[in-house]
């Protein structure tokens, strides 16, 4: 149990999927813009992330032992068709979010915060429960980090930035600054 | 004529249309191993051997791959170049290939590879887009160098291991951290701003990626560009 605990924290907070370990910064960068998209795609990465753990996992445990070398087209492959299915789902259930997330919900397919996800859960030789927790994890982490920095995106929209500096050079050294802070979170562990 | 155009696809992505610096793609590798320039250097020959490979191989394949499953196509073709890079970097420098870690197979999901599959290969000749291929892998290597060089002379006081800037460096070790890696980027981004802003002195400043192609880029989605 507490083995699930520190799992879940450091893949939330001190691992940081997003600002500690750089992965899915097109989507961070891309649909970070307004509070109401970022809460949605965080809430569709994290399924997709959930759905990716348990699949490694099956993957893992009764295909891959025999083809380790399959194993990077065979992850992506999976992650594609998940990756299909939710975009079928929400375009099913709500055509208006389908279309506020537009280009950026296939792309799911290539946020390297999904792919890394399944590595890291192969290589970390994680069981099916500590695989599920670190994608909850991990999908948690990412939404607040997307959450976060919609939040400053709105306001920076009323900010007076040197016009030198508007655009993604802001975004940049804000992200930066994000991550100093999430840095904090690093002593959580030696406690 | 032709000579131009075959000029034009191989330098034009290297400074003009930079994947990093101007398109703002394979941000992740950009910040996550440029924390040495080894690494760096690793990680762009790396994506280098994939992307001209993928590219010249999508192109000859792209009269054969229907087009309701490309993408799915272009990534494992993708993934089969990336699954050779591992796999040679593991035989050949097993210490950097551990530094990289789970970015050598993330290559697979570089935005740079797919984009210009999808923008370039998938429309071009093999010749050309071999040449983009180059150009691309180029232009990310230069990125990768200036990013891991400036975080290692500052982060560590070292290039590739040699101390550079004297025994008594303090180092701003925070530069090799993952902050780092974000103001690094932020900070050359602002120098290029700056620059083109002085060069298009008298004119309005450009806004920087510009707002009204973001819209439109969103609003067509049908056309899946990377």
């Amino acid at each position: 149990m507490k083995q699930l605990f520190w799992i879940f924290i450091s893949s939330m907070l001190v691992n940081n999927f997003t600002l500690t370990l750089f992965l899915g910064l097109c989507a961070f960068f891309g649909i970070s813009n307004k509070i109401g998209t970022a809460i949605r795609m965080g809430a569709a990465d994290t399924f997709v992330l959930i759905m990716t753990s348990f699949v490694v996992w099956i993957l893992n445990r009764f295909i891959l032992g025999s083809a380790p070398y399959l194993q990077l087209i065979s992850f992506i492959v999976t992650i594609a068709a998940l990756v299909q299915i939710v975009e079928m789902l929400i375009k099913k259930t709500s055509p208006t979010l389908f279309r506020e997330m537009g280009i950026y919900l296939p792309l799911i397919t290539t946020n390297c915060a999904i792919l890394a996800l399944a590595i890291f859960q192969t290589n970390r030789a994680y069981n099916l429960v500590e695989g599920l927790v670190f994608a909850l994890g991990a999908g948690l982490g990412l939404t607040l980090a997307l959450i976060l920095m919609a939040s400053i995106r709105e306001q920076l929209e009323l900010a007076d930035i040197p016009a030198l500096a508007k655009g993604m050079g802001i975004i940049l050294i804000v992200a930066g600054s994000l991550s100093l802070a999430f840095m904090g979170f690093a002593g959580l562990f030696s406690s | 004529m032709k000579p131009t155009m075959a000029r034009e696809d191989l330098i034009n992505p290297i400074w003009k249309n930079n994947p990093v610096f101007v398109q703002l793609l394979g941000l992740c590798p950009t910040l996550a191993v440029t924390n040495t320039l080894a690494n760096g250097i690793a990680m762009g020959l790396a994506t280098f051997f994939v992307l001209v490979g993928s590219s010249t191989l999508i192109s000859a394949f792209r009269r054969f791959i229907p087009n309701e499953v490309r993408i799915s196509a272009y990534i494992i073709i993708i993934a089969t170049f990336v699954t050779i890079v591992d796999y040679v970097l593991a035989a050949t420098v097993p210490g950097i290939h551990k530094a990289l870690g789970a970015f050598i197979a993330l290559i697979v999901v570089n935005c740079i590879i797919l984009g210009r599959a999808e923008a370039f290969a998938a429309k071009n000749t093999v010749w050309r887009a071999a040449l983009d291929g180059v150009g691309s892998g180029f232009g990310f290597i230069i990125v990768m160098l200036m990013m891991s060089g400036f975080r290692e002379l500052l982060g560590n006081g070292t290039l590739l291991g040699y101390h550079v800037l004297g025994m008594h460096w303090e180092p701003w070790v925070f530069m090799i951290l993952p902050p780092g890696g974000f103001f690094t980027l932020g900070m050359w981004l602002l120098i290029f701003g700056w620059y083109r802003s002085r060069k298009a002195a008298g004119t309005k400043p450009r806004v920087w990626p510009n707002r009204a192609t973001l819209k439109v880029e969103r609003s067509t989605r049908e056309e899946v560009t990377v």
